[in-house]
């Protein structure tokens, strides 16, 4: 955002500490329109007409360096983009990468079917959510628009945004025809086609890709889109899957990237999407394509991608990037701790066991989700790490003997079982003896991984 | 799977063995139960068994290396930007009839700082046996931003081996299986076979909770490796804080002159010990913290100004966790090490290493499947490990990591394979980029 100062922001706010926002002051509330936990909309008083000019003026000078786009209507519409900074401890990112697998018109109904089903109903736990796949991406491989519609239509049952790709505008246009109350995506525009289809683009008021490999011409349809008063627009900078062309990719990404967040050229302050499948114009055999189309994933994932087509759906592609995703967009600022202290999951009693852990947020969640997914009644004591997980704190002298016995007793553990055991994670097994001196307990050594408990429990449980 | 495995391993018999390792895993023929990881959690120290742990393997190795091979077309050149300033527009709602022409500016961003170049392994001429050296650092720019200024060296692969049979992930284990009972042998295998830059020998057997084996004993294991192998070479201790300093000083002794990297010095143990060790023997010290860029810079700081350790002769490792698993927080944290370094920072401003084998630590690395109800299946868990291991690295390599400690051969593959790629060191360009629009992919 243009502003880096909290009373650059003060003087268009009312001043008047109503703390209708929920903030106790003013102040308070542009220091955290700068940290963009909040934004100017979220001042009540704002939104009154006698401050309209106001609200416009901080909407102004707060909107994110990189423009947020919208995809998409409902539920699962995807927003892209928005982003301030270039290293993500620097603030934190924006908008996680989108993950849009494609589809195409030549495919067997059931083939179709199939894969739009395993793009929608993709699930996988983590941190306490799901994480699911964001869009589906319709390539036009016929030729024929009415084929296209169809499938389009099609996708567009799965209630996913979509990006509709055709350097076709006929084509397009008919996609466009079926969904265009639902704010697909379009692909794309270059330099040859590029009247029509931003002629699609303000007839249907959609969010538009422009292509380039050279960044001048990039540049070139940008300006000139933005001049015909299009403004949702996404950067596709080519990518090629290998060799110099490859790291020529890398280069034009980051280079896009610089030049509109410190070179603050607004002319190239759009989202930027990466075409991951290109692996496959290229690729040998299916299981290296595969891989070679998550590194390349990885890496824009990684550095500045805010949209990306892929095609793989093989979970050891899928999973991988929607984890990676997620870790890169979390926001760094959040504490990476949870609360330390006795928590009981399910029902617990007397004669149920009781489980140690660290307090590292995702230690913990991993933990609890793993019991209280497989019907466990237990105890779990979570212990002061300083956010470490087990084997970090082990290492580091974080997770001691002395520690868990301190723990033991300022939550009365012992009072509360009538078995005097304690299980330590697999991975602090070398704790075992010296707990069992400081503590007086026996002390059991569970798996190594909580996922493993349920099994771990039948064969250990009750102690012996 | 006794019959498939070979006393002395070629690279063709290996990918052999995976095809058919492979075609009993497709074809659903169960080799083993759910969990196959034995492992025996009191006899294993943590930080070594959190390396340790692994799966088993399908025909990834083989086809990962053939990820490497993949080819493309002559070359274009693209930048010729010439700089113009833009100015903001209002809203017309009309075609317009051409392209407004722009310029794309390019930018070079310069840092005043400069990473320490740092020299590991020593030749005959410099009073080692090495056959060859490895540079790490001597960075200007970010990683792989060749546009700011030139890379010297591309990241460098450690290969893990250890100084006694260790309980092994199933699929890392089939590996080096006929290897673990002999150091020398398994860095043999380790470079001749996958590549390996340098490797590096954990003296585990030494912790007092395995066999306790007394360092003088131990540091026979590390003149077997410098024997057996010409490249330079890392030298672990068992990460127990008691007994490494003495373990890691006789080591430095044994391999006096060889120029190894001793991993590793920390603040939870007697770091002077160890420094002061590897100092007088002519070693390279790394310096570990536990992902805190503050506990970075005051062990570097120590190591500089108490020890006297020559700048040209220290590497950081400022901790490496699992993608999933606290990736986020290694990365920021390498970036903003990297960061301090180019700006400035002469405490910071030294190569890093990365114990990318932590990545086997994650359970979708090597559960069989998923243990929460809900999710979609994790598919074959064969494939699913090197991946780890490979977004690990490559995640970090893309923070400034200069050297990766790592052990699948078909992750060090296609680790290697990206991170020259980006290093501008692989050919090959595609022209028609565009036909993935309209590409019937074939599977």
């Amino acid at each position: 955002m243009k502003v880096k100062s909290p009373l650059e922001i003060y003087k268009y706010l009312p001043k008047t500490n109503c703390a209708e926002c929920g903030y106790d002051t003013c102040m308070s509330f542009a220091a955290n329109i700068i940290d963009r936990k909040t934004k100017p909309g979220d001042c009540p008083p704002l939104t009154r007409d006698e401050f309209r000019e106001n609200l416009e003026k901080l909407n102004e000078l707060t909107a994110p360096e990189i423009r947020e786009i919208t995809i998409g209507s409902g539920d699962r519409a995807v927003k892209i983009g928005g982003d301030d900074v270039l290293f993500r401890h620097d603030l934190t990112f924006f908008n996680p990468t989108a993950l849009a697998y494609d589809v195409w018109d030549t495919m067997s109904s059931d083939e179709l079917e199939n894969r739009l089903s395993a793009i929608k109903d993709y699930r996988k736990f983590y941190v306490g959510e799901f994480i699911n796949l964001d869009m589906v991406a319709v390539r036009c491989v016929s030729g024929d628009p009415e084929k296209f519609r169809e499938t389009v239509k099609k996708a567009s049952e799965t209630g996913l945004p979509l990006i509709l790709i055709s350097f076709n505008s006929e084509i397009l246009k008919a996609g466009l025809e079926e969904v265009s109350e639902q704010r697909p995506l379009i692909y794309g525009a270059n330099e040859n086609n590029w009247r029509k289809v931003a002629e699609l683009a303000l007839d249907f008021n959609v969010p538009v890709v422009i292509h380039s490999k050279d960044l001048d011409t990039l540049q070139s349809l940008a300006v000139t889109f933005s001049e015909m008063g299009i403004n949702d627009i996404v950067l596709d900078p080519g990518t090629e899957p290998i060799g110099k062309g490859l790291q020529d990719t890398f280069r034009r990404v980051i280079q896009l990237r610089r030049s509109a967040i410190e070179g603050e050229n607004k002319k190239v302050a759009y989202p930027i999407m990466v075409v991951p499948m290109t692996a496959w114009l290229v690729g040998k055999d299916k299981l290296s394509t595969t891989y070679w189309e998550t590194i390349i994933a990885s890496v824009f994932i990684v550095k500045y991608a805010d949209i990306m087509i892929l095609h793989s759906l093989e979970p050891y592609e899928v999973m991988p990037l929607a984890i990676l995703k997620t870790n890169i967009y979390t926001d760094p600022r959040k504490p990476v701790s949870v609360e330390a202290g006795l928590r009981e999951i399910g029902k617990p009693d007397e004669n149920s066991p009781v489980f140690i852990t660290t307090n590292f947020a995702l230690t913990y969640y991993t933990v609890e989700s793993d019991l209280t997914s497989a019907g466990i009644n237990c105890y779990l004591l979570v212990i002061d790490t300083e956010g470490l997980g087990v084997e970090v704190s082990v290492a580091g002298s974080k997770l001691t003997a002395n520690v868990i016995n301190e723990a033991i007793e300022k939550e009365g553990v012992k009072d509360r079982i009538n078995h005097n055991s304690i299980v330590l994670p697999g991975l602090a097994a070398r704790l075992q003896g010296e707990l069992e001196m400081v503590s007086g307990m026996k002390v059991l050594v569970g798996p190594v991984d909580s996922g493993r408990i349920p099994g771990w429990l039948e064969e250990n449980w009750p102690p012996s | 799977m006794g019959d498939e495995s070979k006393d002395s391993t070629t690279v063709e018999d290996l990918i052999e063995f995976l095809k058919k390792l492979a075609v009993k895993e497709l074809h659903n023929v169960s080799i083993e139960g759910d969990i196959e990881i034995e492992i025996d959690s009191q006899q294993m120290p943590a930080l070594e068994l959190f390396r340790a742990i692994g799966y088993e393997l399908g025909m990834a190795g083989y086809h990962l290396m053939n990820a490497s091979k993949m080819l493309g077309y002559p070359v274009e050149v693209f930048f010729q930007p010439v700089g113009e300033k833009g100015v903001m527009v209002e809203e017309k709602k009309e075609i317009i009839a051409e392209l407004i022409r722009e310029k794309f500016e390019e930018t070079k961003v310069e840092y005043p700082g400069v990473i320490e170049e740092v020299t590991l392994g020593a030749t005959k001429a410099d009073g080692g046996s090495r056959g060859e050296v490895v540079k790490l650092g001597g960075e200007r720019s970010l990683p792989f931003y060749l546009f700011d200024a030139e890379m010297p060296h591309a990241p460098k692969v450690t290969i893990d081996i250890f100084d006694m049979p260790i309980t092994l992930a199933k699929s890392v284990r089939d590996h080096y299986q006929d290897v673990m009972e002999d150091p020398g042998e398994w860095a043999k295998k380790a470079v001749k076979e996958f590549n390996a830059d340098m490797v590096t020998i954990h003296l585990i057997s030494t912790d007092p909770l395995l066999k306790d084996t007394p360092a003088s004993e131990a540091v026979k294991a590390v003149e077997e490796v410098l024997q057996a192998v010409k490249v330079p070479v890392v030298i672990g201790g068992s990460g127990n804080p008691e007994k490494d300093p003495e373990v890691l000083e006789k080591a430095a002794e044994v391999a006096e002159g060889e120029r190894c990297l001793i991993a590793s010095a920390s603040l939870n143990m007697d770091w002077e010990r160890i420094a002061n060790a590897a100092k007088e023997y002519g070693h390279v010290i790394l310096s570990w913290t536990q992902m805190d860029i503050n506990n970075q810079k005051t062990l570097n700081r120590y190591l500089l100004n108490r020890v006297k350790f020559p700048r040209d002769s220290l590497i950081m490792d400022p901790t490496t966790a699992a993608l999933g698993y606290g990736l986020d927080y290694a990365y920021t944290n390498m970036e903003r090490i990297r960061l301090s370094g180019l700006k400035g920072d002469k405490d910071l401003a030294f190569p890093m290493s990365s114990g990318t084998t932590n990545a086997w630590g994650a359970r979708e690395a090597w559960m069989k499947e998923s243990p929460i109800e809900g999710d979609t299946s994790w598919g074959p868990r064969e494939y699913r490990g090197p991946i780890w291991e490979i977004i690990t690295g490559l995640t970090l390599a893309l923070a400034g990591g200069d050297l990766f400690m790592m052990m699948h051969p078909g992750a060090v593959a296609v680790f290697k394979e990206i991170t020259s790629t980006l290093f501008g060191e692989r050919e090959g360009h595609v022209d028609k980029i565009e036909d993935w629009i309209t590409l019937e992919v074939e599977e």
